[in-house]
């Protein structure tokens, strides 16, 4: 019988990722990381459900999570991505980028490289929204509309597609290890293939009528063709990218702005 | 308004320098303090200082742990406001009794952390305040405790002596401690606190644990025997009221008299004349009220010694009787050295049944509504407080949860939890809510998308329309122009729209493309948002069309963009530039009615141009003015006759 844990943590949660864990072992994931948003001082958090620790838990405390370590993090956490067993990216309201390492024997977490400002504006800061990553290459998306390109170990950018939206850009995924997809906000999914050098998308799909802003897109699992969003209204809408500039299902899944995970 | 009949605290700025006149602005619930130029001394200008000084009249909402109750008891207001109306009171009370007892296990458990923490941390400061913070909620628990007893669940006489001393035990933890460290040493009988432990567990009306201990002591002394006999048989006599069960009030009080007249006989017989420490305990049984007095280090507070004497004098007290009892055990107590703290004066307000004076005396206390807004709204449920209409029209429950509430607005993560007290309360809360919203700092997107959820939900168009202008302003302030389009069609704001098609037109007229073309190739229906909205579409989509080689269809647009009036005036030159390569073409494009048409075009606005003397603008700007006129003149001049040559052919 599946059961439902609720822990009061006093910050606002933007985002939780679990740690992801190697093929070969078949256990569960027991650690995952947490952003925070909307404090005064933000930080990012590991916790573990695993039964780590003491051995005299008291009752009812089963599956309780338990803080492991915490980072101070500056600007709000908008997203979070594991980039290896060790390593976490996180992108913040200042348009910074950073990676986090996590020490596992020591539990603390160290910065281990930071872009900081890497999303602006001429005159101000420009919050990062999405990040995605498939090791070593990370890519960030953010209210400047633009789309930039990192490796994990070299100090500058790799590539930055400056102007690609006209709109604030809210999530971004892979959707082959050359290809990403963008989603922003006046409703439209781009794509764009890195092994090209212009500026601008190969393609773009959207819904047709109200431009109604998408807010999160991810990839499935097993059919990289197959993309699904979440949007402002609520409404989800599952694409195929090989065919069509408009969704093959639309499912009313909530009454308000939803986020997207496989 | 009644004046305070305490002084004002005094908060140093320990930044800000000696001697410099300090100005002042109110916040919502903070002042901000900043140096002026005058000394104080002299009236000579002195240099300025470039800092702002914020003072902040409440700590507390910043404190991590404490957060957790704002947020658990949040979470219990807002179900205590759905529960539904129309039950009698009779079947409502074991509701607010146990929400009630909620609220009391949210502060034990923030109690309990904030004392763990006090312990744990190295830091001296943060020890003390975190100290200072579980007292005051000690204070706060205490309180609470004995208006639920006395206010929400009101027992009757009888069972109001029984939760009375549950009170009691319930915050006099000390008596345990000392009882298990007497337990586990060697010999507990010959403890030196064993007698105070014994004590102070018959002051507490708890017999049966007094009575194990007794028998410890009696084993150790066999030939007096039958002195601890005879005491063991009065602690297991005495009559206790039985709520639940089928004796009545008048029944219990009979039993309780023959006990007690026993007990006294006991006295008067000098039975445990030979040992004082049982003496001392049969003169408490009996209600001595000098004993009790000289106890008063075990009984540690006044209203534990109130109980304790009701409880072994007048166990069938009336709740009206209480506060005759209330006031002499606190005159009797404390003694004329001890002046009564706040603390008392409230519980001694509560036992007189005053819950305004209450709630006065705490609002004054405490720096934080939290405790007086909560208790407040839960008493209002339980009808118990009178409509007491103050000055600005709300009542009292009202008053306080709007101050609570807009001091959690200024918090910059707590606010959201203000919303739905806003909601609760229906005079003044839309007002407020509508006043504080708009104020919330919006530093990126997914913030303002919250907030303008929570206007929406209300229909507050005001405010969502002012909330996305900012955002709009905002983004076309960074040249985000996509951004701010996408902000002012959601707050289907016209003017905004019209702003930010002017823009685009702009650019297009300074670089001779568009920007942002994803943006204007797909606005949909909020094309008709505004009419210079729509303009800048179609215009667009002309330049598709005449793109695509589809030349009539682009040229019927392009008229009708100038005949409905949809482009501005200003824009006529541009359009009718843009059909000069149409009129060149080597086929008729446009129809001599079409080509009238645009010649009324251009001389309307060629008659509109000569109006205004051309002081503007040099001699080369009049001379291409000049040209372009005439090669539009040229142009539609013979395509007007190519087109009429071209309609009166008849194909053969």
């Amino acid at each position: 019988m599946e059961s439902v844990n609720a822990k009061y943590v006093s910050q606002k949660i933007s985002k939780t990722r679990w740690r992801p864990v190697s093929h070969s072992s078949l256990q569960q994931p027991d650690i995952f990381a947490t952003g925070s948003w909307d404090n005064e001082n933000n930080k990012i958090s590991f916790w573990s459900i695993g039964n780590h620790g003491s051995s005299d838990m008291e009752d009812g405390f089963e599956g309780d999570p338990q803080l492991l370590c915490e980072h101070k993090h500056d600007g709000d956490v908008l997203d979070l991505q594991f980039l290896d067993q060790d390593r976490i990216v996180t992108t913040s309201s200042t348009g910074a980028v950073t990676i986090f390492r996590h020490h596992q024997n020591s539990e603390t977490i160290s910065v281990s490289q930071s872009w900081p400002r890497v999303h602006r504006y001429p005159c101000d800061n420009a919050p990062c929204t999405g990040v995605v990553c498939s090791s070593p290459e990370i890519v960030t998306v953010g209210e400047d509309g633009k789309i930039i390109v990192f490796r994990a170990d070299q100090e500058g950018v790799v590539r930055v597609i400056e102007n690609a939206d006209s709109s604030t850009i809210h999530a971004v995924t892979y959707l082959r290890t050359t290809e990403i997809l963008t989603v922003n906000s006046i409703g439209q999914l781009k794509l764009w293939d890195f092994r090209q050098q212009s500026n601008s998308p190969s393609q773009i799909l959207s819904l047709s009528g109200d431009r109604v802003p998408l807010h999160c897109v991810d990839r499935h699992p097993n059919q990289q063709h197959i993309v699904a969003t979440g949007g402002q209204d609520g409404m989800l809408c599952v694409w195929d990218v090989r065919q069509g500039s408009t969704p093959f299902s639309l499912m009313e899944a909530h009454s308000a702005e939803s986020g997207v995970r496989h | 308004m009644e004046e305070l009949d305490v002084e004002p605290a005094i908060t140093n700025i320990p930044a800000a320098s000696d001697g410099k006149h300090l100005g002042f602005a109110w916040g919502p619930g903070d002042i901000l303090a900043y140096e002026t130029l005058y000394k104080a001394s002299s009236g000579a200008k002195g240099s300025g200082c470039s800092f702002i000084h914020e003072v902040r009249k409440d700590e507390d909402i910043y404190s991590p742990i404490l957060r957790k109750l704002f947020n658990e008891s949040h979470h219990i207001f807002v179900g205590l406001q759905t529960i539904r109306e129309d039950l009698p009171n009779k079947n409502k009370k074991p509701q607010f009794v146990s929400i009630s007892k909620n609220y009391r296990s949210v502060i034990r458990a923030c109690m309990e952390e904030l004392q763990q923490v006090a312990v744990s941390t190295k830091d001296a400061k943060v020890s003390m305040q975190y100290g200072n913070q579980v007292s005051i909620l000690l204070a706060i628990e205490l309180i609470w405790n004995l208006c639920e007893v006395l206010f929400i669940d009101a027992a009757p006489a009888g069972s109001l002596l029984l939760h009375l001393l549950d009170w009691v035990r319930l915050h006099k933890a000390d008596v345990d401690e000392k009882a298990r460290e007497v337990l586990q040493s060697e010999s507990p009988a010959e403890h030196h606190d064993y007698w105070d432990v014994v004590v102070s567990y018959v002051l507490q009306g708890r017999l049966e644990e007094a009575r194990q201990m007794l028998v410890k002591q009696a084993t150790l002394q066999p030939a007096a025997r039958n002195m601890y006999k005879l005491m063991d048989t009065l602690l297991t006599k005495m009559p206790f009221y039985n709520p639940g069960g089928t004796q009545t009030l008048t029944e219990f009080d009979v039993k309780w008299r023959n006990w007690h007249e026993e007990v006294d006989r006991c006295l008067q017989d000098n039975s445990f004349a030979s040992n004082r420490h049982l003496e001392i305990i049969c003169r408490i049984l009996v209600g001595d009220e000098d004993m009790l007095l000289d106890h008063k280090e075990l009984l540690g507070t006044w209203y534990h010694f109130l109980v304790t004497r009701l409880l072994f004098s007048h166990p069938t007290v009336k709740p009206t009787e209480l506060h005759y009892y209330a006031q002499s055990c606190m005159t009797m107590f404390l003694d004329s050295r001890n002046v009564p703290e706040p603390l008392d004066n409230i519980l001694l307000a509560a036992f007189e049944f005053d819950i305004h004076q209450v709630i006065k005396d705490c609002s004054i206390a405490l720096n934080n509504w939290w405790f007086v807004a909560h208790l407040t709204d839960l008493l209002d449920h339980c009808k118990l407080l009178q409509s007491h209409n103050l000055h600005f029209g709300s009542n009292l429950r009202e008053f306080l949860l709007l101050e609570y509430a807009s001091g959690l607005f200024t918090h910059h993560s707590l606010w959201q939890l203000a919303v739905d007290y806003f909601d609760h309360c229906p005079e003044f809360g839309r007002v407020y809510l509508e006043l504080q919203i708009e104020r919330v700092p919006l530093d990126t997107e997914r913030k303002a998308l919250k907030v303008l959820r929570i206007c929406e939900q209300r229909q507050m168009s005001e405010q969502v329309r002012s909330i996305c202008k900012i955002m709009a302003m905002r983004a076309l302030r960074n040249n985000r122009l996509g951004s701010a389009l996408s902000w002012s069609i959601r707050a289907k704001d016209a003017a905004f729209a019209t702003l930010i098609s002017e823009r685009f037109l702009q650019d297009y007229c300074a670089r001779g493309t568009f920007s942002d073309l994803d943006l204007i190739d797909n606005l949909g229906p909020a094309m008709l948002l505004s009419d210079r909205l729509t303009f800048l579409g179609k215009y667009r989509e002309f330049h598709k069309l005449y793109g695509e080689k589809r030349f009539s269809e682009a040229a019927k647009l392009l008229l009708s963009l100038m005949t409905a009036k949809i482009a501005p005036r200003s824009f006529w030159m541009t359009l009718l530039t843009d059909a000069l390569p149409l009129l060149e073409q080597k086929e008729v494009i446009f129809s001599a009615d079409q080509t009238h048409e645009l010649m009324f075009c251009l001389e309307e606005l060629t008659s509109s141009l000569n109006i205004t003397p051309g002081t503007d603008g040099s001699m080369q700007d009049e001379d291409i003015e000049l040209t372009k006129v005439e090669l539009l003149r040229l142009a539609l001049a013979r395509n007007l006759a190519m087109a009429i040559v071209k309609e009166g052919t008849v194909e053969t």
